[in-house]
């Protein structure tokens, strides 16, 4: 018998943006070696679109089995009733860039707290350190490899776990093998102290 | 020819692509990227480089025939074209635009053109050799057998 809320088989969704097609093709196939189910866009503007960002309710309807009352609002980072999980953007893009996006929904009261990662292919200190203070969990230096996309499942099982009711145990048994797959005994421990102290 | 001979072949000729510079680490990482589920990756993601490339090598000869050039533009496609080389690992031509975008700096079309000169040149060998390469993997698996991965490190 299981509860409402069922996390043990969800997948974790991840939006990519980027406005090359090589790079949207690598990165789609590192997160999806993780198990991750990927959306992958051309540009910020699209992010913002899938997102439910943008005032385009008709995007938002293309689904007929979703809640298609027009006058229902937006509801943030559900999409096709697909909740978002973690967006990964690249810097530089044509439009709006990664920076732009990161600010427009650390802004956002809905997505704010969805974790987001900056890539980008050039290593520029301070272009680094304004999208870290602007909210971003990670910056990566392109080309991305496997032990950077190995960096996010923590991002993504704190974020599940906030979503629980307070009574929750936050750790379930089923949560318990990913996280010893990435962290060391001692680095564990620390991670289910730092996760009781959530409530 | 045997399997084993093909494999050999196939070891032999990337080694000597990594060893002379047309290939970096990277392009290991999409070949481990490549497995049952999606035996065809590195292909795929290569021949999209192929595309790409073309078109930016178009616009950039183009952008350079301006009666007014557009250092600004032609930077921005030598940005994309370093990317998206240097995400498939070819660290000649991805060289080759590092020191176009140098010329761009400088604003100076005589150099820049020596630069696209250049990095045509890079492109077309690396495709050449990639696509040989391909080649060899296609008759290796004609032939039965598996395509082998070149240890960096041994």
């Amino acid at each position: 018998m299981s509860s409402g809320i069922d996390n043990e088989t969800t997948q974790f969704h991840v939006l990519a943006v980027d406005d090359s097609i090589i790079d949207r093709k690598l990165i789609e196939r590192l997160l999806k070696t993780s198990s991750y189910q990927v959306t992958t866009v051309d540009s910020g503007v699209k992010a913002l679109e899938f997102l439910g960002l943008l005032e385009d309710h008709e995007n938002a309807d293309i689904n007929k089995n979703t809640n298609s009352n027009p006058t229902f609002p937006p509801t943030g980072n559900f999409h096709h009733e697909m909740e978002v999980n973690l967006i990964i953007t690249d810097y530089c893009m044509p439009g709006i860039t990664g920076y732009d996006l990161l600010r427009k929904i650390k802004e956002s009261r809905l997505l704010k707290d969805i974790p987001v990662v900056i890539m980008s292919s050039e290593n520029v200190p301070t272009r680094i350190n304004n999208c870290l203070q602007q909210g971003a969990h990670e910056f990566f230096i392109k080309p991305v490899q496997q032990s950077d996309v190995n960096k996010l499942r923590p991002h993504l099982l704190r974020g599940k776990s906030m979503e629980n009711q307070p009574n929750n145990i936050i750790i379930n048994s089923s949560k318990r093998k990913p996280i010893e797959e990435c962290l060391s005994p001692s680095r564990l421990r620390a991670k289910l102290k730092e996760l009781e102290l959530v409530q | 020819m045997e399997v084993g001979q093909l494999q050999r072949s196939f070891l032999e000729y990337i080694a000597a692509l990594f060893r002379e510079g047309f290939l970096d680490g990277q392009f290991s990482q999409l070949q481990l990227l490549q497995d049952e589920s999606n035996p065809d990756f590195v292909v795929e993601v290569v021949s999209l480089f192929f595309e790409d490339s073309e078109r930016l090598l178009n616009d950039l000869t183009k952008a350079l025939d301006q009666q007014n050039v557009d250092f600004i533009k032609i930077d921005a496609h030598v940005h994309q074209l370093k990317g998206s080389s240097s995400s498939i690992g070819a660290q000649r031509v991805k060289n080759a635009c590092i020191t176009f975008r140098n010329c761009c700096d400088e604003r100076n079309i005589e150099a820049c053109l020596r630069c696209l000169q250049e990095v045509k040149q890079e492109y077309l060998l690396a495709k050449t050799k990639l696509e040989a390469l391909f080649r060899l993997e296609q008759q290796i698996v004609a032939a039965g057998g598996a395509i082998p991965i070149l240890d960096e490190f041994s």
